[in-house]
């Protein structure tokens, strides 16, 4: 059974037997990552470009490897700031790579929209690794299969999601994907960090921690972007920290056990203390691995759509 | 030239006259009206279920000449403002060099009357501060003197609270409006949409309808205090209207416009990620549409302007954020205010009239349009049943950035007199 659409742009809109398919896929490339021979053919003789206009490590070397993995022939590509900055536009750039015939581009691109308009003026698959503050598909993805993982199941989950959501594409599409699966989606952080009328996306607002705690199976805690926001969203690091910092004590007083997500990279005994962050419930290293084996799916069944 | 206009329907607001009427004009001049006309050797234009207007204006047009030849020129703004129906449009000045210097006033006049012999009456609104800096006031009297028929930074605000106190009451000296591009910068920088639902659900950042209101709420005080006459530029929100409303039934000299994108589309358009529904100010919420209708309908809101923003093809063809503010508007303005607010029952013809020609006419101290034998004919002649669909590559602007194209629409203009000139659709 393909994937319903050509491209990956997002989760909103997305059906759930399609996250089902993918999620499930992914489950027999998580096994491949285990093998002595970590690599299988079905990508041989496809080449994919990532298209990478905003700095990332993670995110570029998890796809990198999973089309590796996959036997794919990579073609990387990293500029920073933005296409009009370098003088030639998104359009112009994209055209150029896709006419060495790529059949597939990741792009992250600063700007939200992006790879949809990229879908409109190019030809080949096209992933989202992040636009901007709108999403990043495959991030929720591997979060929700992680969150599978340990727990077994989404359905009736409850996930809350930590700190700037208003800025957050990981939020965003966390909210979408969690939502179709059937969770219970609320997220938490301070008034200057929830956007707008979220709760007309079916999710819940907390503004105090211990408010949400009591009642949640996962939390995904977002990375804090210090230069940027400390000062202006809220005032000061120690503030954020005393008030939404994921502290032992605050789940210890929760009295339940929470599981531990993080998109990474974490800014430690910020938005998560270091014991959090390394103890027992925290899977963020599992989603790192789990990234790699969600972005094979992905880049799997959309290819053998073609 | 020599026209024997039969047949058609004049609406004439400042008259009360709504009646079918032969109008014959040789020279430029009405040389008669009346019933059964018949003018040997004059070309005759047959009129019939089509209306004639006085000429409208549309008071806030970017022509982007000087400085931004390759987006429209004077020529091809003002023969965009001849197939969209109007006989005058104000052109704004975030031009380069900026009108902030009479030379540059005189420059654009100089041209406009050169431009199609002089059809389209070209008014410039000159700059509020020197450069649309926002820091000294351009020399007002003497671009008054050199034919300036407003002042606006328009672009950007003149945000200094004490700035905009002076430059109300030098300009209130020679009676020209302020015309306010009502937006608290810091509130609205990065946003590229307005901010709510949509913005949250598309992660851009957005442009608080608050941003708006509070510099509309402070202006309106600061005219109070000073006396000026006060124009709020393409007003997009709830708040702002209510406010407008209020300072009228003060008696204050307040007064304001809405464009036709602000009434036809919410920012729900924007989930397209189409960069022709990027604007300045925003889409907002339908709310915010039902609330322009309103003033619209009970007389708050005064004018309609298009805010015709032409910008290239390859300006728009870029990502949403990155893409310039702006829309083009001088050719869709008519189709959509009948569509949208004359046939579901929001103005009458009348009354869009009103808001097209007499009432931008009456704030810019332009001398009323009388449609009487003797006069100069300086007419709109539309046929408000025409439906058509809205085709961007027909446009006459050199720039073709709408989002409206497909879009069927009801009411077309069919021509304009103006000048001794006539131009026909």
């Amino acid at each position: 059974m393909p994937l319903k659409s050509k491209h990956l742009l997002g989760l909103d809109g997305v059906s759930r037997e399609d996250i089902q398919l993918i999620l499930d896929t992914a489950v027999s490339f998580r096994e491949v990552l285990e093998r002595p021979i970590k690599k299988v053919p079905p990508l041989q003789g496809k080449t994919i470009a990532n298209m990478f206009f905003e700095n990332s490590t993670r995110t570029r070397l998890s796809f990198e490897l999973a089309e590796r993995r996959l036997s794919a022939d990579v073609l990387g590509f990293q500029a920073t700031g933005s296409s009009v900055s370098k003088g030639e536009t998104l359009k112009d750039t994209a055209r150029n790579i896709e006419a060495m015939k790529v059949d597939m581009v990741v792009m992250r691109h600063s700007a939200a929209g992006a790879p949809h308009y990229l879908v409109q003026v190019i030809d080949a698959n096209v992933i989202n690794a992040g636009d901007g503050g709108h999403e990043h598909p495959t991030q929720a993805l591997l979060d929700m299969y992680t969150i599978r993982e340990k727990i077994g199941r989404l359905e009736g989950l409850h996930v809350c999601i930590v700190g700037d959501i208003a800025h957050s594409r990981v939020a965003r599409s966390n909210i979408y994907g969690l939502k179709t699966m059937g969770a219970r989606v609320s997220v938490c952080g301070p008034s200057t960090m929830i956007p707008r009328d979220i709760e007309r996306l079916g999710v819940d607002v907390y503004h105090h921690i211990d408010d949400v705690l009591p009642t949640v199976d996962a939390l995904n805690v977002l990375r804090i972007q210090m230069e940027r926001d400390a000062g202006r969203l809220f005032p000061t690091l120690r503030e954020y920290h005393n008030f939404y910092g994921i502290t032992r004590q605050r789940l210890e007083k929760a009295g339940r056990t929470i599981t531990i997500l993080h998109p990474g990279p974490i800014n430690r005994d910020v938005e998560i203390s270091a014991d959090v962050a390394d103890s027992e419930h925290s899977v963020i290293l599992q989603q790192v691995l789990n990234g790699v084996a969600v972005r094979m799916a992905v880049l799997y069944l959309l290819s053998s759509r073609n | 030239m020599h026209y024997l206009l039969r047949n058609g329907r004049l609406i004439d607001p400042l008259k009360r006259r709504d009646e079918e009427v032969d109008i014959h004009i040789a020279d430029g001049r009405i040389e008669r009206m009346g019933k059964g006309l018949s003018v040997p050797h004059a070309q005759v234009v047959e009129l019939k279920g089509k209306v004639v207007a006085p000429g409208f204006i549309d008071m806030h047009v970017h022509l982007r000449e000087p400085g931004f030849e390759y987006k429209e020129t004077i020529l091809t703004g003002c023969t965009a403002a001849a197939a969209g129906g109007f006989t005058a449009v104000c052109c704004m000045p975030n031009t380069n060099p900026p009108i902030d210097d009479e030379s540059v006033v005189r420059l654009i006049r100089e041209k406009a009357r050169a431009a199609l012999d002089g059809l389209v009456d070209v008014y410039p609104v000159a700059a509020v501060t020197k450069g649309r800096k926002g820091e000294h006031l351009a020399p007002l009297a003497e671009l008054a003197a050199a034919g300036a028929i407003a002042f606006s930074d328009d672009g950007e605000p003149v945000h200094d609270g004490e700035i905009l106190r002076r430059a109300l009451e030098y300009a209130s000296m020679f009676g020209r409006p302020l015309i306010q591009h009502a937006q608290d910068m810091p509130m609205t920088k990065g946003g590229a949409m307005n901010e709510g639902f949509t913005a949250t659900r598309l992660g851009i950042p957005g442009m608080p309808p608050a941003a708006e209101d509070s510099m509309v709420a402070r202006d309106i005080q600061i005219a109070k205090y000073t006396r000026g006459k006060y124009h709020v530029a393409h007003m997009s929100t709830a708040g702002a209207t209510a406010m407008v409303r209020a300072a009228k039934a003060e008696g204050l000299n307040v007064t304001c416009e809405v464009t036709p994108h602000h009434i036809a589309l919410t920012d729900d358009a924007v989930s397209s990620f189409d960069t022709n529904t990027k604007m300045n100010p925003p889409l907002r919420t339908q709310e915010d549409v039902d609330a322009l209708r309103k003033g619209l309908k009970d007389g708050t809101i005064d004018v309609i302007a298009t805010d015709h923003a032409p910008h290239s093809f390859d300006e728009k063809q870029v990502e949403f954020q990155t893409a310039p503010f702006g829309i083009v508007g001088l050719e869709t303005a008519l189709g959509l205010v009948i569509t949208e607010l004359v046939n579901k029952g929001v103005l009458t013809l009348s009354q869009m009239i009103e808001k097209m020609s007499t009432n931008p006419r009456r704030i810019l101290g332009l001398p009323e349009i009388r449609i009487e034998e003797g006069q100069n004919a300086n007419l709109t002649i539309f046929d408000p049943d025409a439906e058509w669909i809205v085709d961007t590559g027909a446009f006459k602007s050199r720039s073709k950035n709408s989002p409206f194209g497909g879009r069927p629409l009801t009411g077309k203009p069919v021509g304009i007199v103006n000048n001794g000139e006539a131009y026909w659709v």
